[in-house]
């Protein structure tokens, strides 16, 4: 079958089954690397993409469910404010260790944030709990989000445990 | 003290070399002018060192070495030698010489350098890379700036000692005149460069890199989604490729549908491959298996999924588990198969203790789980070399494991080593890289082999198992006098499987009057293999919340008890050295520092005005020459599983953090590592074969669960070590011990959320 897709505002013609996740046709037949292959099943997040600016798993999308949807990638993302806010604010803090992950997280946060510009941690705990980091880079993963929100650094959640 | 600290030694790497601590007064560099007219310093380094590092044969007119370059516009190039898998190393080591040779980080590029026995020892394990590089790549930086210097003086026929160097540029100072390295780089690649251990390195005060906040290298170029992991690798003519294994470990292929594989879509090759050796499994080596090769991914992996293959040993029922946990059980009853310490008299020193008590312990296996899957790419070519690129921790081994089993010289094997998405030690492996190679080989292309999340659960080398029967005597003061553990462990091939010993020094050994480890074994068939904090990361649970319970039987302040088992600060005598390294000798002070830090930082005195059902709980370890000790305050949610409010970490790795960027994220995320490990993970064997298959049965740890963590350095007059791996254990037992401080209720056994995360297997 023969798709025409929008991945970061440029049109997009590929071949491909209906069934083939969108993960392998940004991957393998765009090139487009940068979205990582983590679990296959919607678990770990390091495939998370924008479909219309909501936050999507590439590994479980069919490109025959993607339509006209607009498709942003961890390539593209810095051409919105919020996305190169985060990926300011991710790199000021030095979040990642091996970095695998941190294009999902990206992609999670900067959807987080252009629907609300100032997430409480409860907010932040809700809208990453898709997103693995093996590496457990969480607390800096919290901090940049607050960063690039200009909120306050400190973790409220202690607080309200006692 | 325990010698477990040296893992690398203990352990894979495998073919570890023998690196030392400094280089020899052999190595020296040599000079050279680049090609653009720049400077080119060349390491040497001794016949020894070299020989032990990568692949033998190569041509010793290959022998040269850019360590650093100094192009005529300033820019300053260094080869960063080994692999980056998450550690930072391939930003830390370019510091330190950026620290020396007294340039500004901004003008300095850090490349990734390949496998060559040039570089000496190349490798990502046991927390070495910082002792091991310190000081030689600190020697590297001076020797260059003092030929830069020296070229200078000679330009301006004035005393060297009236020169210096500072960000960039030499100065004379009576004149003010000055010149950029960039500028006197190729008159200083004509001067004969300084021996090594000849050059005086900064005093610390001066450090304008060094300790420094110093962001990853490539970090921005991670975010821009550009190529830099193995999975990511794209060579001309690539095929994509699949490689199909017995789910039970040492099965082999009776027969497979092959011909139909091949008449599907964008199928180009399918094979049956046959492994190397018949401890192949457990040697972590190539395996039997069917290879799929295709034009794209997934057109390779939905054809795996029609694979109907025959595999023999499909029924092993005392390998599971179940059958673990009953004969360990057995085995507990009954005498040792054999003593592995005594010290005095455990029996009468039992008969006269004030109190006795008996706790068994147990953890499960676990997999390292990488985010990013095993894959490699390779290359064979016409003349019968092979060029690989592969996310690895051990390119050395791996190359070397190639050349054998595809039985071509090892000078034929050229690797790469991409960034990798986490090691953790899985990487220290290299079944991914010969699978790779044998396909490429077989298929005279370049394939990229990526296995799907199911195959990389299924095909590890697990973090054993354990299970430790300790015994203990109180004096009527509460302090230990008697102390017995029976490990009931495992073996393969005749020996305790890889990272399933307990060392004989192992805390309390050496602190308690009579004291005796023992040791009972069970045949495994499942691999095994070291993952961040081999040993640690699972003694540590055992002992450190057993010596909880004493502290509670005996009526002690947990942090009192193990301040007087540890006793007064004094140095104890210095272990020899173990392959090549120096081990520094083990301090009881510093034991004592990071105790009273984190005590004091997260309020342990005032714990008992906590509100009820919630505690604090603390636990030592000293491993990798690290010194940590860990306090966790945590509850109880009303379904039961643990609530952890904030985490304390005191550590002391020396007297110089080379990045803090790194240190601090280093201590934190291996903290909620091992969270992760005590609450959830668990992997369970069933019949010979792994159950667990991807993320939705092996519950990584996630943001909501991921508490504040607090960390202090403490700096102490000690040569620095490394960072990776002895944060992770004490959080561990730190837990459990909070939870029986909240509750009353003792965690003997891993993961703490058995019941709630696994109640039913898949």
């Amino acid at each position: 079958m023969r798709y025409t897709i929008r991945v970061n505002g440029r049109r997009r013609v590929v071949e491909s089954d209906a069934d083939t996740p969108l993960l392998w046709v940004l991957r393998d037949d765009l090139r487009l690397t940068g979205t990582k292959f983590g679990c296959g099943i919607a678990y770990c997040g390091a495939c998370t993409v924008h479909l219309d600016g909501v936050p999507a798993r590439a590994c479980v999308t069919p490109i025959s469910a993607v339509g006209t949807a607009a498709i942003v990638t961890i390539e593209g993302i810095g051409r919105s404010e919020w996305g190169r806010r985060v990926k300011s604010a991710w790199l000021d803090l030095d979040v990642m260790q091996c970095g695998y992950c941190q294009a999902g997280q990206v992609m999670s946060a900067t959807a987080l944030l252009a629907k609300n510009p100032r997430p409480t941690d409860a907010d932040i705990d809700e809208a990453m709990s898709n997103n693995i980091c093996r590496c457990c880079t969480y607390t800096r993963i919290r901090a940049a989000i607050k960063r690039a929100a200009g909120l306050p650094a400190g973790d409220t959640r202690e607080a309200d445990h006692e | 003290m325990n010698s477990d600290d040296a893992s690398l030694l203990r352990d894979p790497p495998r073919s570890a070399p023998s690196p030392p601590a400094r280089l020899s007064r052999r190595a020296f560099l040599t000079a050279s002018v680049t090609a653009g007219g720049g400077l080119l310093l060349t390491l040497h380094l001794p016949a020894a060192a070299r020989a032990a590092g990568a692949p033998a044969g190569r041509p010793a007119s290959a022998e040269i070495n850019p360590f650093i370059s100094i192009a005529p516009d300033g820019i300053v190039t260094i080869m960063a030698k080994n692999p980056e898998i998450g550690q930072g190393m391939k930003t830390t080591l370019p510091m330190l010489i950026a620290e020396e040779l007294d340039v500004e980080w901004k003008n300095v590029r850090a490349k990734q350098a390949m496998l060559d026995p040039i570089y000496g020892p190349q490798f990502a394990g046991g927390s070495v890379g910082t002792p091991l590089n310190w000081i030689p790549m600190q020697q590297v930086g001076a020797a260059g700036r003092q030929m830069l210097i020296e070229a200078a003086a000679r330009t301006w026929n004035v005393p060297l000692a009236e020169c210096d160097a500072a960000k960039g540029l030499v100065r004379h100072r009576p004149s003010g005149r000055a010149l950029p390295y960039g500028t006197l780089a190729r008159k200083a690649a004509a001067l004969t460069p300084p021996e090594l251990d000849s050059v005086t390195l900064k005093n610390p005060r001066d450090y304008t890199i060094i300790g420094k906040f110093t962001g990853g290298v490539d970090s921005a170029r991670v975010l821009d989604g550009d190529r830099l992991f193995g999975i990511d690798v794209i060579v001309p003519e690539m095929s994509y490729a699949v490689y199909e294994k017995a789910p039970v470990f040492g099965g082999r292929v009776v027969r497979a549908n092959i011909e139909e594989i091949r008449a599907l879509p964008g199928v180009r090759a399918a094979f049956i491959a046959r492994g190397s050796a018949p401890d192949a499994a457990i040697e972590m080596g190539l395996v039997d298996g069917v290879a799929i090769v295709a034009d794209r991914w997934w057109d390779a992996e939905k054809a795996r999924r029609k694979l109907r293959v025959e595999w023999t040993a499909q029924h092993r029922p005392r390998q599971s588990t179940q059958a673990f946990e009953q004969e360990a059980a057995r085995l507990m009853q009954g005498a040792a198969h054999s003593i592995l310490r005594r010290d005095g008299d455990v029996d009468a020193a039992l008969a006269r203790a004030a109190k006795v008590l008996k706790a068994s312990y147990s953890y499960p296996f676990l997999a390292h789980a990488t985010l990013e899957p095993q894959n490699c790419t390779a290359h064979a070519k016409p003349d019968g070399s092979v060029e690989i690129w592969a996310p690895t921790q051990n390119p050395g081994a791996g190359a070397r494991l190639v050349a054998r089993t595809l039985g071509i010289d090892p000078g034929k094997v050229k690797v790469h080593m991409t960034r990798a998405g986490g090691g953790f030690g899985r990487r220290l492996q290299s079944d991914f890289m010969v699978e790779a190679a044998m396909i490429a080989q077989r298929t005279g292309r370049a394939v990229k082999l990526l296995w799907d999340r199911t195959q990389d659960f299924h095909h590890d080398a697990y973090r054993p198992a354990g299970f430790h029967a300790f015994t203990a005597g109180l004096a009527a003061s509460g302090k230990p006098v008697a102390f017995r553990d029976h490990f009931v462990t495992f073996a393969q091939n005749g020996r305790v499987a890889s990272s399933a010993n307990l060392p004989r020094d192992h805390f309390p050994a050496g602190y308690v009057p009579s004291l005796e480890f023992s040791q009972s074994l069970i045949q495994l068939d499942v691999p095994t293999g070291p993952m961040r904090n081999p040993g640690g990361n699972a003694l540590a649970f055992a002992f450190e919340s057993f010596i909880d319970e004493l502290a509670h039987a005996g009526g002690l302040d947990p942090l009192a008890l193990r301040l007087d088992l540890y006793g007064p600060p004094r140095v104890l005598p210095t272990p020899p050295s173990q392959g090549g390294l120096r081990i520094p000798p083990f301090d009881t002070g510093r034991v004592r520092g990071v105790l009273e830090l984190v005590a004091r930082k997260s309020g342990w005195s005032r714990r008992t005005a906590l509100p009820a059902g919630t505690g604090m709980g603390l636990a030592f370890y000293y491993s990798h020459f690290g010194y940590v000790a860990e306090v966790v305050k945590a509850s109880v949610n009303p379904d039961g599983t643990p609530r952890v409010h904030k985490i304390w970490a005191a550590v002391d790795i020396g007297r110089q953090i080379v990045n803090p960027a790194g240190a601090y994220n280093q201590v934190q995320g291996a903290v909620l590592d091992g969270l992760g490990q005590a609450l959830h993970l668990l992997i369970t064997v069933e019949n010979g074969r792994i159950v667990q298959g991807n993320f939705d049965t092996y519950h990584l740890l996630r943001m909501d669960e991921a508490p504040p963590v607090e960390v202090h350095f403490l700096l102490s007059d000690n040569e620095p070590t490394g960072l990776g791996e002895p944060a992770l254990p004490p959080v561990l037992p730190a837990l459990c011990n909070a939870l029986f401080a909240a509750t009353g209720t003792r965690i003997r056994s891993l993961p703490i959320n058995r019941l709630h995360s696994h109640g039913t297997t898949t």
